[in-house]
Formats: C-alpha cells, sequence, structure tokens
C-alpha cells in the first residue's frame, strides 16, 4: 500500500499506556541510534506505531516528527496502521518462490477472507505479509506464523495450521 | 551449566580447554539434536524432549554439565546449530561413532535409545537413503552431501552446543584470539589474513586482510568493528546458520578484528526477521563477556572489546555497509556516495571495519592454522572455501560449503544429487539478486570470484538456485527484479525509477503483451542502472536481467515475436481447451471456473471461452477425466 | 613538474583547494548538470547527473570524489551522457509535466536540462498522478506530482534552517517528501522561511502568489492603493533585467509600479528607520536596567514563528517592535487617509518583500484592527516581476522616478536591513550618536559579510556592548545552545532566518544561491554609502512622524501602534494519548501537556504521580487521563488542563494539591449532581 494512503486510513484514536513508552525510552537512552529500537520495542507492544506516540518519541529524542516518521516508514518491519494478532509472513525468497508460494498465497488469502490489497482481517485477528527471504529455503515454501516456522507447507497444512489457531483463540475466549 | 569462571590467562584458557575437550570428545555418548531453524520449525524440540525422557525412563545415567566431573563417562544429550542438511530435519547425531539419523520424529526416541544408545545398532529406518540407489548411510561423513564438503567457517556447526562457549573452547575456540594477545602484534594478525588470502564472502570480495590493514593505519582515538549480518538475499541462509550454530567463533573473529585495528567496540547487525539467531548471539556474548574472553580486559590483558547486538528492521539495502552504519546511527538505511569509505569515516564518522558473518567465521581459522593451510583450499586468487545454499530443484537442498573453485557440475550433481524428478537441468541463478545465471556451458565453471564475474554473474553472498527445464528465464529476471525494485531505498534516480521501469517492462513481456523495441529499451535501461547507480543495490540490481538477455535472448524474443514461453512456465501464454473424446459432462470445471468461462450442459461436451479464461488453472486441477488440455 | 592539478576534458585545471571534482569539473568551464549538488549542503550523491569518467576509476559522481592531483575526467562520454539522459528520462516519465501553467515555467531545471540534453521522447508510461497539492500556508505551495526527490529542500531545512520540518517518507518507488505524517505545512512546525523553495529545482515547492489578489486591487476604482518596498528588492528586483545597480532599480521600480497602477510608492526603509529608533531605544533602555537581555531582534517573521515555537523561554527577549513592514503597515492604515484625504476602507496597502514568511506575518491577528489587516497583501519580488512581465512593462527601459513621501524617505541605515548584520550596524550607529554624537554615520565592519555567526563588541558610552549577528536558522539554534550553556553573553542579537539576511529570502528571484546573495548584499552596502543620512535618528520624515503622531521612541502612542507582543504556539497538531481511560460515569477530563517544553520540565514526571495519587485516593476509574500536545503555555509549564481549565506550573511538588483542590472537588460536585 503506498505510503500516503496508509497515513490516510490508519485509525486517529489510541487507548494505550504511555506509561510503557516511557519505560522503553528510558530502557534504550535518547540518542539518536536508540530511534530504531524504541520503534521496535513499542511496535511490540502495539503492534503498530502510532502516530501520537510517535510524536512523543520525537519529543523525548528532540529530534524532529517528520525524522521520526521518515524512519518509522522506510523500514518494512513498522506499521502505522495496527496489525491483527497473528502476523502471518510468507516467505517470498526464490527458492519459495520457486516451489509455487502463489498458490499458497491464495489460498491463505481466501482462508482469511482477504479482498484486494487488504493485509489484515476485519476482525482484526490475522495480518498477511508477504516477506523477504527468512532463510528456511531449505524447508521451501514456508511460512511463520507469529515467528514461528513452518516449512514444507501445503494448502490442506496451511489451512489445518489456522483452524487449530482458531481453535485456541476460540478456547481462551 | 554451571557459573563460568573469569579466564585470565592463557593458562586458565589452556586449563578449561583441556577439560572442555576431554569431555566433549572423550568416550562418552553424545546425543546431538538439530536445534537450527529449520529442524526446529520440523520438531526437533519435540524429539529432544522425548529422547531425554526416554533416557530417564531407562534410568541411564546422564551428564547434566559438560564438566560435571562425576559424570564424565556418562551420556549427554545437547542440542546444536543448524547442520545444514534442513529438508531432512530433524536430524540426530550420535556421537562418537557419528550415527546420523534424519526426519526423526519424537516416537522414534525410545527405540534410539534402546537400540543405538545402549546396544550400539544403528535404525536403518531412521538412516539418509540415496534417492537414486536407495543405498543407506550410517554416518554423517558417508554421506555424499556431506562427504564431499570442506568445513572451515562452517566447523562445529550442528556438532558443538552454541548455547555453551566450553564446548567452541573444547575445539580450540578463542585460542586464536588468546595465542595473537600474548604473543603477536595487531600487524601479524592482519598479515596473516592478508596472506590468507581471505576475501570478503558478503559479495564484494574484497580482501579482508587489505581493508583491515588500511583501517588501521587511519588514526582515530575510536574504531569499531561491524558484523554484517544483515542477510537478506532471496536464497541464501549461511549467515543465519553460523550465528545460530557457532557464533563464538564470529564474536572471536570479531575481536581478533577489533586487536587488528585498534578497535575496542564492536556490533552485529543482524536481521530481525532471524529471531533465533538473535538470541544465540545475545547469549554468546554474554557468556563470552563472563568468561573473560569479551569486554574489559579480555584474558587479563589491556585489551577490551565489547560487542552489542543492533536488529534490523527490515531493510535490504541495509546490507549495504554505508547503510547498515547509517541505520546503526538511527537513520533510514540508505547509502551515502562513497568516498569516504567506512574504513576512513564510518560508524559516527569514525574509521569502521565492515565484515560480513562468513568471513568473520574463518579468521579464527586462519590464525590457528595459519594462511598456508588456507590457501591449500580453493585457488590461486579465491583462498579457502565457501558456503552456498544450495537450493532449488535439486536433489539434496540445504547448507553446504565447498573449496573455492569447486566446478558447478559438482556441486550441482554430487553435493546436490542431481535435479529433482528426472528433469533436465537448465540453469543456476548465482548471487541472488545481483547475481547471474550460468547454463549448461558453465557446467565446468570453477565457482570462484573471478571466474563467475568474468561470465556476468557473481558469488554474492552464495545463495545457489538450480533450475530445471519447466523454468523460464524472463520470469527469473522478472521474480528477482520485483525483488530489488520493493528494496530500492529510492533514493538514487536511477535505481529508483530504472528498476521500477525494468520491472514493468519484464512484466509486460511474461504476460505476452511485450514488444520488440521493449528488449532493447530494457537493456539500454539496464546497463545505465548499472553503470550509473549509487550503491551496490542498484549497480547490481540489472545483473540478472543482462545475464539472462544474454545466454537466453531467445526466450525472450519468444515472448515478444512468436507469443510464446519456451519454458511452458508464463501462464498468460497458455491456453486451456477441453479434449472433446475425454469430456463426460460432470460440470465440475465450469462450477470451479472463477469467472465462468466455462459452458456446456450436464453430461454434454464443456467448452472454454478463450476470451473470458483468465488462465489459472482450476478447471484442470478439478478435472478427473483428464479432458483439460493445456497448450 | 607540478603534479598539482586534473585534467578535465584535456584541459589542465589547478587545484585550489576545491571541495570535489564537481567544483573543478565547473572552474574548468565545463556547466556540468546537477539537481541534489549545492555547495552550503552536504553531499547527497542521488540525481548521478554528476557522473564523469575518471581515467583508471570508471564512472564517478564528481560531487563526491575528492580532487586529488593528476586525476584524468571526461565529462562527455557516450555512458556519461546515456547516464545523464536516461536520468532525465526516468524523472520526465514520473513527472507530472503541465509544464505550461507551471510558476517554474521557464524556471525548472528539470525542463532546461530536458531541453540542453536533448531528450526528446519518453518511452516509460506515465503513472497516474493524484495531485496531492498543499497550499494550506499562506506562503508556499507544495506539489507532490513535479517533485524529483533531489533531497535538496529536505537538507536546507535540517542543515541550514535547523529544524527538519520535511523528510523523505516511505521507501523505493514510493518515497515522498512530506512533513511529518503526512500533515499539511499549516499543522507542522515550519517558519514559512521558505528556503526550501530557494533550491527546489523543479515547481515542487514555490511561493504562494498573491498576483491575482493584487490585479484585482489595482483594477478596483474606489481602491488607493499603496506600496511599501521592502529594502532588499531592490538589490533583486532588476535580475531579470538586467539591472544589477541597487538605487537604479529602486527607481525602476517606483516607475513600473505606477503603470501597473499603484497610486502611492513608499519605501520599507523608511519603516526600517523607525525600527531603528525604537529598538534602539528599547535596548538602551534595557542595557541600562541590564534587564532582558540579550535583546533578540524582531524583524524576521521566520525568526519570530522559530522563536515561539522552539524558545518560549527566550520571548521575553525579543524586542516588542513590529517588523518594519508591520510598523509601515499600522502607520499607513492609522494616518495615510488623512494625508491622502481618502476614506480608510478605500485605502489598500500592499508590500513587497523578499520574503515568504512575510505573508504570513501580515495575516497574524495581532496585526489587523477591526478584522482588517495593516498590510492587506504582500507581495514577493519574484511575483512582482511577474507583474511587471504581465504588464509588458519593459523595466530596462523605463526611467527611473523618484518615491512618494512622507514614507518614501530614508536614510542609509533603513537600507542595510536588508543584508545580514543591517539591524545591528542601524542600531549601532544609533547608539554610538547618543554618547558621541559627531560618530554618526560610522561603519561597523565587523558585522558585515556573508559569515553565518559573527560577533564584535563595541564602546557605547561607557559600556562595551557585545552583539552576534547570526543568519540561518541553524546558526541561530547553535547560538542559543551556547548562551543557555553559559558559554556565550551577549547584549544584542541580530537573528535573521535565511543565509545573507533578506537579501536571500525566498521571494527573491531565482537563482538564490550563496553567490546571488553576495552580490546583492553588496549592493545593499553600495546603496547605503551614496545615502546623504546613514543614521536613523536624522531621517527628517521620522523626526516629523514622531513630532506629529508619535511622541517619542517607546512613548505610550508608540507602543500602541509599532509594538506588539508573542505568544507559544505549538509546533505539531495532533491528537492527545490516551493515558488511562475512566471507567466510571461522570469523569473529570485531565489532560497533561507532553510538548517539548513542559516535557523538558517534567511534565512526564507529573503526569505519572498524578496517575499513582488518583490510584491512592481510588478516584483514578473517575479520571480520563490524557497526555497532549502543547496548549501553547509554555512559558508556565508544566501545564495541565483540568475540563478545559488550564493550571501552570504543576510539578510534582504541586500535583497533589491539584489532585486534592482542583480535580477531587469536581468529582464531588459531579457526583452530587446525579
Amino acid at each position: 500500500m503506498p505510503v500516503s494512503q496508509m497515513l490516510a486510513e490508519r485509525p486517529k484514536r489510541v487507548e494505550r499506556s504511555l506509561m510503557r513508552v516511557q519505560e522503553i525510552i528510558n530502557e534504550c537512552g535518547t540518542t539518536e541510534s536508540a530511534l530504531i529500537p524504541i520503534l521496535q520495542k513499542v511496535q511490540d507492544e502495539y503492534r503498530y506505531l502510532p502516530e501520537e506516540i510517535l510524536a512523543y518519541i520525537a519529543t523525548a529524542l528532540d529530534v524532529s516528527p517528520a525524522y521520526v516518521c521518515g524512519v518509522a516508514t522506510f523500514y518494512a518491519q513498522f506499521s502505522l496502521e495496527p496489525k491483527g494478532k497473528h502476523v502471518v509472513r510468507v516467505c517470498d525468497g526464490t527458492a519459495c518462490h520457486v516451489r509455487d508460494n502463489r498458490a499458497l498465497i491464495e489460498t491463505i488469502r481466501q482462508r482469511l477472507g482477504l479482498l484486494g490489497k487488504e493485509r489484515t482481517t476485519k476482525d482484526k485477528q490475522y495480518t498477511l505479509e508477504i516477506v523477504n527471504c527468512i532463510g528456511a529455503c531449505a524447508l521451501a515454501p514456508a511460512v511463520v506464523v507469529d515467528d514461528r516456522v513452518h516449512g514444507q507447507m501445503t494448502g490442506e497444512k496451511v489451512i489445518k495450521l489456522f483452524n487449530e489457531i482458531d481453535a485456541r483463540d476460540g478456547g481462551e475466549a | 551449566m554451571a557459573a563460568l569462571l573469569k579466564l585470565n590467562s592463557p593458562q586458565s584458557l589452556a586449563d578449561l580447554r583441556r577439560k572442555a575437550s576431554a569431555a566433549l570428545d572423550g568416550k562418552a555418548l553424545r546425543v546431538v539434536v538439530c536445534g537450527g531453524t529449520g529442524c526446529s520449525s520440523n520438531g526437533s524440540h519435540e524429539v529432544f524432549q522425548a529422547l531425554k525422557a526416554a533416557v530417564d525412563a531407562k534410568g541411564l545415567p546422564v551428564r547434566v554439565d559438560l564438566l560435571d566431573e562425576e559424570a564424565m563417562e556418562a551420556l549427554s544429550v545437547t542440542f546444536s546449530g543448524c547442520s545444514g542438511f534442513c529438508e531432512v530435519g530433524p536430524i540426530v547425531r550420535i556421537l562418537p561413532e557419528n550415527y546420523f539419523y534424519v526426519r526423526v520424529s519424537a516416537e522414534d526416541a525410545e527405540e534410539i535409545v534402546e537400540k543405538t544408545l545402549m546396544a550400539n545398532e544403528t535404525i536403518e529406518r531412521l538412516m539418509y537413503k540415496d534417492r537414486h540407489t536407495g543405498e543407506p548411510y550410517a554416518r554423517r561423513d558417508e554421506i555424499p552431501f556431506y562427504k564431499n564438503q570442506v568445513n572451515i567457517a562452517l566447523t562445529d556447526c550442528g556438532l558443538i552446543d552454541p548455547g555453551d562457549v566450553r564446548e567452541y573452547v573444547a575445539h580450540d575456540g578463542y585460542k586464536a584470539l588468546g595465542d595473537a594477545l600474548f604473543n603477536h602484534s595487531p600487524e601479524y594478525v592482519v598479515e596473516q589474513v592478508t596472506e590468507a588470502g581471505l576475501r570478503g564472502r558478503g559479495g564484494g570480495g574484497f580482501p579482508t586482510g587489505r581493508k583491515w590493514g588500511i583501517t588501521s593505519k587511519v588514526r582515530g582515538d575510536k574504531k569499531y568493528v561491524i558484523c554484517n549480518a544483515d542477510e537478506g538475499d532471496p536464497g541464501a541462509f549461511m549467515d543465519r546458520s553460523v550465528l545460530e550454530g557457532n557464533p563464538h567463533a564470529v564474536l572471536e573473529g570479531m575481536a581478533l578484528a577489533g586487536y587488528a585495528i585498534g578497535a575496542d567496540e564492536g556490533y552485529v547487525y543482524v536481521r530481525a526477521e532471524y529471531p533465533l539467531a538473535v538470541q544465540r548471539v545475545r547469549a554468546a556474548i554474554k557468556q563470552a563477556e563472563e568468561a573473560g574472553l569479551l569486554g574489559d580486559n579480555i584474558l587479563g590483558t589491556a585489551f577490551s572489546f565489547h560487542i552489542k547486538i543492533k536488529e534490523g528492521a527490515g531493510a535490504f539495502v541495509c546490507g549495504e555497509e554505508t547503510a547498515l552504519i547509517a541505520s546503526i546511527e538511527g537513520q533510514r538505511g540508505m547509502p551515502r556516495p562513497k568516498p569516504p569509505f567506512p574504513a576512513q569515516a564510518g560508524l559516527w564518522g569514525k574509521p569502521t571495519c565492515v565484515n560480513n558473518v562468513e568471513t568473520l567465521a574463518n579468521v579464527p581459522r586462519i590464525l590457528l592454522h595459519g594462511p598456508a593451510w588456507f590457501r591449500s583450499f580453493g585457488n590461486e586468487k579465491s583462498a579457502g572455501t565457501k558456503v552456498f545454499a544450495l537450493t532449488g530443484d535439486v536433489v539434496n537442498t540445504g547448507l553446504i560449503e565447498v573449496p573455492m573453485g569447486t566446478p558447478l557440475r559438482d556441486v550441482v550433481f554430487t553435493v546436490g544429487g542431481g535435479i529433482r524428478g528426472g528433469k533436465a537441468f537448465k540453469t543456476v541463478q548465482i548471487g541472488g539478486p545481483s547475481g547471474g545465471c550460468l547454463t549448461t556451458e558453465h557446467l565446468d565453471l570453477p565457482l570462484d570470484y573471478d571466474s563467475l564475474r568474468s561470465v556476468g554473474a557473481m558469488v554474492g553472498s552464495g545463495g545457489l538456485v538450480v533450475m530445471d527445464e519447466e523454468t523460464c528465464m524472463v520470469e527469473v529476471a522478472r521474480f528477482f527484479m520485483n525483488f530489488t525494485q520493493s528494496e530500492s531505498c529510492g533514493k538514487c534516480v536511477l535505481c529508483r525509477e530504472g528498476t521500477k521501469r525494468m520491472l514493468e517492462i519484464l512484466e509486460k513481456i511474461v504476460e505476452g503483451k511485450g514488444k520488440v523495441e521493449d528488449i532493447s529499451t530494457l537493456e539500454e535501461l539496464a546497463e545505465t542502472v548499472r553503470d550509473g547507480s549509487l550503491c551496490g543495490l542498484g549497480k547490481t540490481a540489472p545483473n540478472p536481467v543482462l545475464s539472462t538477455l544474454k545466454y537466453y535472448r531467445d526466450e525472450y524474443l519468444a515472448h515478444v515475436v512468436d507469443g510464446k514461453c519456451p519454458a511452458g512456465q508464463c501462464a498468460n501464454f497458455k491456453t486451456y481447451s477441453i479434449d472433446a473424446e475425454k469430456c463426460k459432462g460432470c460440470t465440475l470445471c465450469a462450477r470451479k471456473c472463477p469467472v465462468e468461462a466455462i459452458s456446456g450442459s450436464p453430461r454434454q461436451l464443456h467448452t472454454i471461452n478463450v476470451e473470458k479464461c483468465v488462465k489459472c488453472g482450476a478447471c484442470f486441477d478439478a478435472c478427473r477425466m483428464n479432458a483439460v488440455v493445456v497448450a | 613538474m607540478s603534479k598539482n592539478h586534473v585534467t578535465v576534458d584535456g584541459v589542465r585545471v589547478e587545484l585550489n583547494g576545491e571541495k570535489n571534482l564537481l567544483e573543478i569539473v565547473r572552474k574548468a568551464g565545463v556547466d556540468l548538470p546537477t539537481f541534489c549538488y549545492h555547495s552550503e549542503l552536504s553531499v547527497y550523491g542521488a540525481c548521478r547527473m554528476c557522473i564523469c569518467e575518471v581515467e583508471g576509476r570508471g564512472l564517478q559522481a564528481t560531487c563526491s570524489t575528492p580532487a586529488e592531483p593528476g586525476l584524468v575526467l571526461h565529462t562527455n562520454t557516450d555512458k556519461t551522457m546515456r547516464i545523464r539522459r536516461m536520468a532525465l528520462e526516468l524523472l520526465l516519465a514520473n513527472h507530472c509535466g503541465d509544464c505550461p501553467t507551471c510558476d517554474k515555467n521557464g524556471n525548472c531545471r528539470l525542463q532546461d536540462l530536458a531541453q540542453r540534453l536533448g531528450v526528446k521522447s519518453v518511452r516509460f508510461p506515465k503513472p497516474e498522478f493524484k495531485h496531492e497539492v498543499d497550499s494550506s500556508t499562506p506562503s508556499l505551495v507544495r506539489d507532490q506530482g513535479k517533485c524529483i526527490l533531489c533531497g535538496d529542500c529536505v537538507r536546507m531545512c535540517k542543515e541550514v534552517q535547523g529544524i527538519g520540518v520535511l523528510d523523505f517518507i516511505g521507501r523505493g518507488w514510493d518515497v515522498k517528501v512530506s512533513p511529518a505524517f503526512g500533515k499539511p505545512l499549516s499543522d507542522v512546525e515550519c517558519v514559512l522561511c521558505g528556503q526550501c523553495a530557494t533550491c527546489c529545482p523543479t515547481g515542487a515547492l514555490t511561493v504562494k502568489s498573491d498576483v491575482e489578489r493584487a490585479w484585482k486591487l489595482l483594477y478596483d476604482p474606489k481602491k488607493t492603493v499603496v506600496v511599501q518596498v521592502a529594502p532588499a528588492v531592490r538589490a533583486a528586483v532588476g535580475e531579470s533585467f538586467g539591472v544589477l545597480d541597487g538605487e537604479l532599480a529602486m527607481g525602476k521600480l517606483a516607475a513600473a509600479l505606477r503603470r501597473l497602477g499603484f497610486d502611492h510608492v513608499y519605501d520599507t526603509s523608511f519603516a526600517a528607520d523607525l525600527t531603528t529608533m525604537e529598538e534602539g531605544t528599547e535596548f538602551l533602555n534595557r542595557l541600562q536596567k541590564g534587564e532582558r537581555l540579550p535583546q533578540f531582534t524582531s524583524c524576521c517573521p521566520a525568526w519570530v514563528s522559530y522563536a515561539e515555537q522552539f524558545h518560549p523561554e527566550l520571548l521575553d527577549n525579543l524586542s516588542t517592535c513590529r517588523s518594519p513592514q508591520q510598523m509601515f503597515g499600522a502607520l499607513a492604515k492609522k494616518h495615510l487617509p488623512e494625508e491622502l484625504g481618502i476614506a480608510a476602507e478605500d485605502l489598500a496597502v500592499i508590500s513587497i518583500m523578499p520574503c515568504t514568511a512575510k505573508k504570513f506575518e501580515a495575516s497574524r491577528p495581532e496585526f489587523a484592527k477591526d478584522g482588517t489587516p495593516d498590510v492587506d497583501l504582500v507581495l514577493t519580488t519574484q511575483e512582482v516581476v511577474r507583474m511587471i512581465d504581465q504588464a509588458g512593462v519593459l523595466f530596462s527601459q523605463i526611467s527611473p522616478e523618484s518615491l512618494d513621501m512622507p514614507f518614501g524617505f530614508k536614510t542609509g541605515a533603513g537600507v542595510i536591513f536588508g543584508a545580514t548584520g543591517g539591524v545591528a550596524e542601524a542600531v549601532l550607529r544609533l547608539a554610538s550618536a547618543v554618547s558621541a554624537p559627531k560618530h554618526r554615520n560610522v561603519d561597523f565592519h565587523d558585522v558585515r559579510g556573508i559569515a553565518g555567526l559573527k560577533e564584535a563588541e563595541v564602546e557605547v558610552g561607557d559600556r562595551t556592548v557585545r552583539l552576534a549577528v547570526v543568519n540561518g536558522l541553524a546558526n541561530a539554534r547553535d547560538l542559543l545552545d551556547r548562551v543557555a550553556e553559559g558559554e556565550s553573553e551577549y547584549d544584542i542579537v541580530e537573528v535573521m532566518s535565511c543565509r545573507g539576511g533578506c537579501v536571500g529570502g525566498a521571494g527573491q528571484p531565482l537563482p538564490n544561491d550563496m553567490a546571488a546573495r553576495e552580490r546583492r548584499r553588496k549592493a545593499m552596502y553600495d546603496c547605503d554609502s551614496v545615502q546623504t543620512f546613514r543614521n536613523a535618528a536624522d531621517n527628517p520624515f521620522v523626526q516629523e512622524a514622531y513630532r506629529k503622531w508619535l511622541e517619542e521612541p517607546n512613548s505610550h502612542t508608540a507602543h500602541e501602534l509599532l509594538h506588539t507582543a508573542y505568544q507559544h504556539r505549538r509546533r505539531l497538531t495532533g491528537e492527545t494519548i490516551g493515558v488511562a481511560e475512566g471507567q466510571e460515569q461522570n469523569t473529570v477530563e485531565v489532560k497533561v501537556c507532553v510538548g517539548t517544553s513542559c516535557y523538558l520540565k517534567g511534565s512526564y514526571d507529573t503526569l505519572h504521580k498524578l496517575m499513582d495519587c488518583a490510584e491512592k485516593r481510588g478516584i483514578a476509574g473517575r479520571i480520563d487521563l490524557k497526555a497532549s500536545f502543547c496548549f501553547e503555555n509554555c512559558g508556565g509549564g508544566p501545564s495541565v488542563e483540568v475540563d478545559g481549565d488550564l493550571h501552570s506550573g504543576v510539578t510534582t511538588e504541586t500535583v497533589e494539591a491539584l489532585l486534592d483542590e482542583v480535580i477531587a472537588p469536581k468529582l464531588g460536585r459531579v457526583a452530587e449532581k446525579v
């Protein structure tokens, strides 16, 4: 999605603990080189980077908000829109490509009901990302769900995986 | 693990080495479960737990800590890092016999304990079997995949526990560092590395010794060593495996670099997409510091060296050293023009030496065994070995380390076991998105820096993707261009705009909308982007295009002139029709078609409307009568 | 043989401290094209236009290659030309291309180079352009579709102005230059100095045009339109017509303006003299009392905005004097109707300024009376040149005319306001004449010149006055840091936002590079040297103004008309951050400011303690606690707003009192009402 659209579509309000952000800043320090680690930790906390929090970080680090915005939009890891509870990353490295990850991506999109360029499901349960090589080439095609690698995936295996996650989440609720 | 004593002299290190070595390589049985990313994802943790439980159930004496003196003869069950042969994981190795079990599951644990551990019997079911002959191999080094490899950078990967620094010490770990600190000058270290002819393993192939020499001579009160572990090439994972399997080798290499150039601080810049590697390196740094092998006053000397981890945030371009430095500094990872080179003005403007993971892992071995030993592998201008990630349509995929100059044929057909499914070899794409392709005419080409460059490819980071006859080379070029285009930082005009336009043209061609003049425009663009871009990413981005144009121009022409994809891969060139003889009118295909391009009444012949057909192949997959014909 | 040379296309060029090969090439007489190279900015190396072949090294970007003796360069080869043409073709393919109607038509480097290098066709399809035009401020227009991403504006704002309003957003093909979070310029910390527009090679950043509004006033028969011309305009207005002499250009401009329909032509230098009187007197008073020093000048509207946003603690130190433009406006609106015998509502005041921030200054509400601004409209030098062209007036042929009285009379001191150091020198002339009446026209060379920072010590009476002159806001920021650290002490500081002072304002014609600024700066002092009077106190019409209307400098009347006050200003619009949502009904909304000024004063600790204490008292659930950015009460921080009422100075010591005495009672009352 182009950045401008990403910026336009992000939600306007956040209700989160500022305390945790300040704690992270205290841990990482306020030098410019702490910016990326701070953004990484804040994103771990919030699952995305809310604008107001970025402005707060700019204040704490004494750098311009545009600079923080520039860094946050440069790296693929950062998202300015909320991500789903589970992040599904399909590896698009050469080996996975050669072993037809496209069909796999299509299966996942259908299973999650993602239309067009959508990346996150309406219920904010899943976000699908197509990512660069995760280095699990010998297990191609590979899918990472919440930082766990699942190798040699097939359409059937991936649907089974989602069913398991849904069942687990359902059990919790 | 027992608390580590701080080592503060050559003697204390030697003592530890002697003890650890006796424990590790003595008569005691060692069960090593591969804990690399690949095996982990296939369930090696469950295997590990099951093995431990089975051992306990049998009441076998188990050594919990490596240096548990009361249980030196007892067996141990540990994890190792990546063994390289991820495809057949989970892998379990049993030492000292070096039995090698593949695709082990938790259910196999009891049998392994009863037969192999207790009775020294091998289990054929768990052995690796040759794909062609079916011959089983009991021991690791008999397997063709391993037999033809030479391990320097990967030494100890898959053999020692990366979580226990003492296992690394047992195998001469930190011996080179100790030796350098107590017996040699920094200049000596630079000389040894220079003489060994070690060249950068991350892509460029710049002589490491020369880089160190330059950085050591630049005056500066503060210098840095950076380990570039931002491995982003699609199809390459050697750095990840080294960091996961033997992190201390890299840390020792960094400390030696620091000693050689006069730096007291280092950074490991590692992709955040490699969580296990990050975790292992972090733990290794902590242990090495506790043991006095890193940090202040290493081994009691005046030399101090601190290492920090910086996690990348998802930008391939940060593999470029100036972009990597910008990223550590907290900026957008955009490369800047060189000069000044990092050796002159790098991190925070200070002289900085940036080396790749595999390069650094070679360094302790060079100092241990000497330049002549290192040069005995490889050839004149490319000494030592190279780790390749062998993937694609090849029988054995995984991480391999072979001497520089090994002919391509040996890699693909001996180590790799040939092409899958009995298909014909077509090409090898080497060096990732910066590399080029090698064809059948290059099968006897030695894989080294200069030979590869002479045919328009490069060693790159060592991705080696084998492709069979059904691969369309225009599509290969499109795939890599899609990658570099999406990873262009957007700073310089030629790369930002040029990669986009090259991609557009390639997309047009594979979609069947290309024109003859597009090929010349593409070629002109590719040459200009190569000549004029700011950084390595841009300069090498056109390589897959130039290389495929050079060797497979006829395939491009077939797409734009004849309207054909010779490899039969590009969907838009396919036509789907229904064989009247075979169709039984079951309606299944019509129901599966997403665009209602198939018409026909039940029990009547169905037909496909070519205008409407989007060539998705759903009808082909659905038909049980094999009546759908693809041409 | 001496080897201290480089060979460029077969020509030997001696090295003389040039920073890079590009400078050598230009010295060799080759106009090597660039988009992203500016001598005063850091080397960026992105446009790839300056690539040359260096023997033994291959293709090299000359902007980033140090000039080493013995190098042999070829600037014009098959490969270098192909790179340049391809870069241009690629840029054109991704450019909106509405050249005929673009403000920069005829003055656009992309257009010019494409023409020069013979790029005749573009082979790549144009992407769909969403016209994203930001015209949210009175001063500047940003048109995304014309941006070629050279980053000049980004580096200008960051490196020269020290602010960093603009940065790159996104990556690769999606990359854009934008203020934070894609906000419009009006919603961020931009001070509208417009320096970004001075270096933009295309029409992506331009001065917002008020030409049509000006014509409308001029075409209105009911209106008497008077115009004031700022000092720095005369040094640049003739550039497009080949007239570089400032005095001559001013005379021709006066004539041209009358042809355009302006009824009276006046000189802002007159008002500058008035400013010198007011500001000099103010300074001498402060000096005597030893208070609110150093005194900072307030003529530069971008600097005033900067101080209001970034240095709330300094606002008391700013001179309270309005800028010459606004002094003129106030005086003209109050007294000209009577002088000219017209109805007040029929008078329109237009300024011609070298500056984009002046457009904003004129729109500030404190410079309006009953909703009518003192200055109705501000035109930049660029715009007035365009109007002259539109009307077909042949500037080069027109005979100079004199200005109208009384506001057309100036001294040399009023003229040099247009160059860095000019205001300081005018004040120094005034001050030194107070102690030594014969020293009225002394030149103070220490404060002249284009350097970013100049310092001087001058004897005024029995005191040594320590003085600093800065231009460029990054230089100002450094100076303020040093003052804050106690490393430097001054009595008076002149700050001009633009490098070189107003001569380098963003409203000046292009090219507006350092060479142009230096030439204009010299022209200012040439004008000064030929004036009969060179001390503001000697301006007879200024003296008359005091006699007739203003009594004496810093009198009550003068204060009413010629002075102003400053306000704290937030930098960024945005939402608040919810810290703890009130869980129960009938909550009180409490917002703690975490803007920079309050943050530095410990507002985060205030916030934290407030939450702790509320929890201890068991009322946390009834407080809707938010962190907010800037209540524009920076002087009184840390600021806390309780149900819309602002409380200043709420520190960790006083926050409990606020909770018990203000917040808790509100909860009580709310509870009672229910």
